[in-house]
């Protein structure tokens, strides 16, 4: 298993390019010994990571799993109302405690020896602590509780749970500043309603996936169907927003278009004549926000996804699984407020995204593009210098500046 | 049982699988009715009574422009599906209309080579019969695993 393999794997020393942001070596994409640093820099370290939503946890006493970074993690309400999340592993031998994808309980224990545990992840009971009959037990000094599951912060903002292991971590208002506090509260803007979720095994590290969704500049070229309707083209309106750190971005348009030709003058891939759809339906969207932006993408350092794809809605969290495999877990949704015709466009819209969205599947494929062909060099560099060397917000999408930001944001955290 | 019904919803689901399989999906569409609803979803979905599917189709038109898109716009590398059936088991017979449902399991194999089990489950459909034969009026394709690996291009 990864663990066994990877333990004993010997940092190495590394130097990025001096080129800077305009340059990523293929090696990141590859070295095991990365891959454990990030698990423990990045993903334990001092970010915030998107667990679930609110209303996955329904009621008082219900749990479901999900990961920090590649640690499983249990994500609780407990009887009060709160919401906690712990490490999914006993205090005792390490196993598992919550086998169940989600549930109702009020204390969870193992299955293996019987520990038991409250919601809050505190060790509450250990199987015959004192022996039977005065033969066998603990002694009488042991702490079963020195090993206890880490326990996570854990805020919420619009309906979505974060978590960090932490204590360096900021709030997670200002982890996220307050533009992007904005952005997200834009979509999240009523109580939600889950329709569903789709999971997807990628063939490739989770940073090509994370620069798959940061890049600006590929959507409306590999992304041949969101071109042909007219869904985003780079001349539509929109633009870029980086985060300070670098490690946020959101990309947005307007959901008209100035009708420009463009495309078909260079004659690209992308571009087809009076390619029309038979049942547009999955194309109907109504102006839910009022602002007339039709798609807004944003990320947040470092494995979360918010996606408005015209009424389409959906969170995105990356589970990095191994150096060359992930998971991206999705859950759309839409708001209790909705009525059935609502739920209906939502459900049509859904099939532009997942692992057979009209747009979505190729991003399932083109990291698995990139990890087959770099693997066998990690000393050549990638360039990334679409829109210049900067990580400024630009008001074009022609730019690769929350890629850079990514880096930015990566090397900060990796000391690289 | 009425053996005839029986043989004829069994060459039903083998002509299904095999144009799938032999990748002649301009005709995939043929095999439903004008107003049909073709979903993949996952049993889990399914399970907790929640709506979102994969593909989410309610006419025939819909399942054309899939095809199409398939075909001229969306990007994916070559592969071919091998689809092996179940005994169809009909549920219900009512006037015009059987429930049925079939065991699949679905092989994909690569350009490279590469060949992996990529997709078990079961179609829960409602088959019509008009004046050419019968055609789908509903087909529900459950997932049994909640995974899909990279993607899922070519229908079910």
């Amino acid at each position: 298993m990864l663990a066994e393999k990877l333990t004993n794997v010997e940092i190495q020393p590394r130097r990025w390019p001096a080129e800077g942001l305009t340059r990523v070596p293929y090696w990141v994409y590859s070295a095991p010994d990365l891959f454990v640093q990030e698990q423990e820099q990045i993903f334990r370290g001092p970010t915030w990571s998107f667990l679930c939503l609110e209303a996955e946890l329904p009621g008082p006493n219900t749990y479901r799993r999900s990961n920090l970074g590649n640690m499983p993690v249990v994500v609780t309400r407990d009887a009060e109302g709160k919401l906690n999340a712990f490490e999914n592993r006993c205090a005792h031998r390490g196993s598992l405690l919550c086998l169940h994808e989600r549930g109702e309980a009020k204390d969870i224990s193992c299955v293996y020896h019987n520990w038991s545990y409250d919601l809050a992840g505190n060790l509450t009971g250990v199987a015959f602590r004192k022996g039977l009959g005065g033969k066998g037990g603990m002694p009488p000094d042991a702490k079963p509780d020195a090993h206890a599951p880490r326990k996570l912060r854990v805020e919420t903002l619009g309906g979505l749970i974060f978590g960090t292991l932490s204590a360096e971590t900021p709030a997670l208002e200002d982890y996220l500043g307050a533009e992007f506090v904005t952005r997200i509260k834009r979509v999240m803007r009523a109580p939600v309603k889950v329709l569903g979720h789709f999971r997807q095994v990628l063939p490739s590290n989770w940073k090509l996936y994370i620069e798959n969704v940061k890049d600006s500049y590929h959507a409306s070229l590999l992304h041949a169907f969101f071109t042909t309707f007219r869904l985003n083209r780079l001349s539509q309106k929109g633009g870029i927003i980086v985060s300070e750190s670098g490690g946020h971005h959101v990309s947005y348009s307007l959901a008209a278009d100035t009708g420009g030709r463009e495309y078909e003058q260079a004659g690209m891939r992308a571009a087809h004549e009076n390619y029309g759809l038979e049942a547009p339906q999955v194309l109907t969207a109504v102006d839910e926000f009022g602002d007339g932006i039709g798609l807004q993408i944003l990320s947040v350092f470092p494995g979360f996804v918010l996606q408005q794809t015209r009424n389409s809605l959906a969170v995105r969290r990356i589970v990095p699984v191994d150096v060359e495999k992930s998971e991206l877990v999705w859950t759309c949704f839409g708001f209790e407020t909705d009525d059935e015709e609502m739920t209906e466009r939502r459900l049509l819209q859904a099939n532009l995204i997942g692992p057979s969205g009209y747009i979505s599947m190729e991003d399932g494929a083109a990291p698995g593009f990139v990890q087959r062909a770099v693997d066998p060099s990690p000393d050549v560099l990638s360039v990334v210098e679409m829109g210049g060397s900067s990580t400024e917000s630009a008001d074009n999408r022609v730019t690769e500046a929350s890629v850079r930001g990514f880096w930015k944001a990566y090397r900060q955290h990796m000391g690289l | 049982m009425d053996i005839d019904l029986y043989l004829q919803v069994q060459e039903l689901n083998a002509r299904y699988a095999q144009i799938i399989d032999e990748d002649r999906l301009e005709v995939w569409p043929d095999f439903f009715t004008e107003d049909a609803r073709y979903r993949i979803t996952t049993a889990e979905n399914l399970q907790q009574g929640l709506p979102l599917a994969l593909v989410y189709a309610n006419s025939r038109a819909m399942l054309r422009d899939r095809v199409r898109a398939l075909r001229d716009a969306n990007v994916y590398e070559a592969q071919r599906y091998r689809h092996i059936l179940g005994p169809p088991l009909l549920e219900k017979s009512e006037e015009g209309q059987v429930r049925v449902l079939t065991s699949f399991m679905v092989a994909r194999i690569m350009h490279t080579g590469e060949t992996m089990l990529f997709a078990t489950g079961r179609y829960e459909d409602r088959i019509v019969s008009d004046a050419e034969g019968l055609r789908f009026a509903e087909k529900l394709v459950v997932l049994d695993s909640r995974q899909v690996d990279t993607l899922l291009a070519i229908p079910l």
